[in-house]
């Protein structure tokens, strides 16, 4: 039987970056996840936005913090280019409806003190002048940007498999096991693994290994797709939304854009293990994206894929120790916006794993928060 | 396949023919490739989106049989026992102008079902 100070059971980005952090403090560690290839779920399939604006007040400091504080540095940190750029996100409108939408989404944003504000039809032209005329209003985050999710993933990996982190895949997490009522062994279908401490950060898969020792988290899933477009000029670096949440994407360092959207069958999608496209998302979201740029017509779409995201009951993480199985980290739940701030998260479960005070106030996350509604 | 991703592969020396570019689209060398290998990219699809490598306008059609061979040779195994990194549609680059035409809603008639999980995935 191997043993480590902590097991972290799932190698996406969240589970790389607690390795990393955690390895960087001297913790003996050992990543497993059931798929072949590291990062393969969401952390591989975003769009790679790194924002602030539009995000539930419960992670935004988790946003703002990684952006101050880890974002920046973090090509330098783990030697790999993860492409950060820092040059705003436009959420655009269109009608007087978007302009209130927007408003809510901005107020609500500032209170937080987020530097966040609405602009008019002729400022977001100077920002960017290759939206359609009938962009009316936006909102305007200056500090958002977008990040490369794949080289940032394998950044991680990359890094903290050099650190001495031991990196398993293709071996499936089956259940947790306590002893003396706390968490002391992670089965798997080759061996189990002795620790001190656990992180399940599985995605969606994070809710059957929780169930093992009785805990859930009101986990479900989402199909979503995205698309990338051949190599472009380079047209503008701000990362664009909308109020209508009809379409998102940005340009790459690369000149290619990724865009993605949806037909509204996310949840009805079937993809029986595959995770294929399906053929009318792809569609959408050059219709969606043709209304909002209307001069990438003839930008021809090289690629398209789907993933899988894990949808929290109330639309935010759950980022937190177990009460009831002392040694037992849950990370899952991400709902779709896990990557902006994943370097955050997992400075975090590194700390929550050491027994430290974490850098950011995890309380609004915490997994017993869902009561009833009535 | 269950793989430790500490398994030894010694020193990454370099070999004749590193500076020699693979994949022409994204213009990844064979020492790149053998270099990520020993970086931990055990997989295809790790080094395709490591490295871009298969990534370009012909989506892996030119190289990808290629860059097999050298990850297989770094790994010490038969390039037949490495999963080809997956196929993606379109088959051949499209125009965003032509694909937007598909699955449209009957001429006139809303959308049959609003969207609005369009909100970025990130």
């Amino acid at each position: 039987m191997r043993s480590a100070d902590v097991v972290i059971c799932g190698a996406g980005v969240i589970g790389c970056a607690a390795a990393y952090y955690l390895a960087k403090k001297g913790k003996s560690v050992i990543v497993i996840d059931a798929d072949e290839a590291i990062g393969n779920g969401g952390s591989s399939r975003n769009g790679g936005g790194v924002r602030q604006s539009g995000r539930d007040v419960r992670e935004l400091p988790l946003a703002m913090y990684g952006i101050r504080s880890l974002w920046p540095t973090l090509s330098e940190e783990l030697g790999t280019d993860v492409e950060y750029v820092q040059k705003g996100n436009l959420r655009l409108g269109k009608t007087e409806k978007h302009r209130q939408i927007l408003q809510g989404l901005t107020d609500r944003s500032t209170a937080c003190g987020l530097d966040v504000k609405m602009i008019d039809k002729d400022q977001v032209r100077q920002i960017n002048p290759y939206l359609s005329d009938e962009v009316i209003c936006a909102s305007w985050c200056p500090t958002d940007g977008h990040a490369n999710p794949l080289k940032t993933t394998l950044g991680y990996f990359r890094a903290a498999r050099k650190l001495g982190a031991v990196f398993l895949t293709g071996e499936k997490v089956l259940r947790l096991r306590k002893e003396k009522g706390a968490l002391r062994y992670v089965e798997t279908d080759a061996d189990t693994y002795l620790c001190e401490t656990a992180i399940v950060a599985c995605g969606y898969e994070s809710r059957q290994i929780l169930d093992s020792v009785g805990i859930d988290v009101p986990l479900t899933k989402d199909l979503i797709e995205a698309l990338v477009t051949e190599m472009e000029p380079e047209m503008f670096p701000q990362m664009l939304g909308t109020a209508d949440a009809d379409f998102y994407g940005h340009q790459t360092r690369h000149g290619s854009f990724v865009f993605g959207g949806s037909a509204g069958y996310d949840r009805e999608n079937r993809d029986f293990g595959h995770l294929a496209v399906y053929g009318n998302t792809a569609p959408a979201i050059c219709r969606a994206t043709l209304r909002w740029i209307p001069r990438l017509k003839d930008a021809k779409i090289v690629r398209t894929w789907a993933g899988y995201e894990d949808i929290c009951a109330d639309g935010v993480p759950v980022i937190s120790k177990i009460d009831e199985v002392p040694g037992l980290i849950a990370a899952c739940g991400f709902t779709g916006h896990g990557f902006g701030i994943s370097p955050a998260v997992g400075t975090c479960l590194a700390e929550l794993a050491c027994g430290e005070k974490t850098s950011v106030d995890l309380s609004a996350l915490r997994y017993d928060r869902f009561r009833s509604c009535v | 396949m269950r793989t430790d991703r500490s398994k030894d592969l010694g020193p990454c020396l370099p070999m004749e023919g590193d500076d020699r570019i693979v994949c022409r689209c994204e213009e990844v060398t064979q020492g790149e490739i053998r270099q990520a290998v020993h970086d931990g990219m055990f997989t295809m699809t790790e080094i395709r989106r490591y490295l871009r490598c298969g990534m370009g306008l012909c989506q892996g059609q030119t190289c990808s049989r290629l860059v097999s061979g050298i990850v297989a040779r770094e790994l010490g195994i038969r390039p037949g026992e490495l999963r080809p990194a997956s196929s993606r549609a379109p088959m051949r680059p499209l125009e965003m102008s032509i694909w937007a035409n598909e699955c449209q809603a009957p001429d006139g008639a809303a959308e049959t079902k609003k969207g609005g999980a369009g909100d970025e995935k990130c």
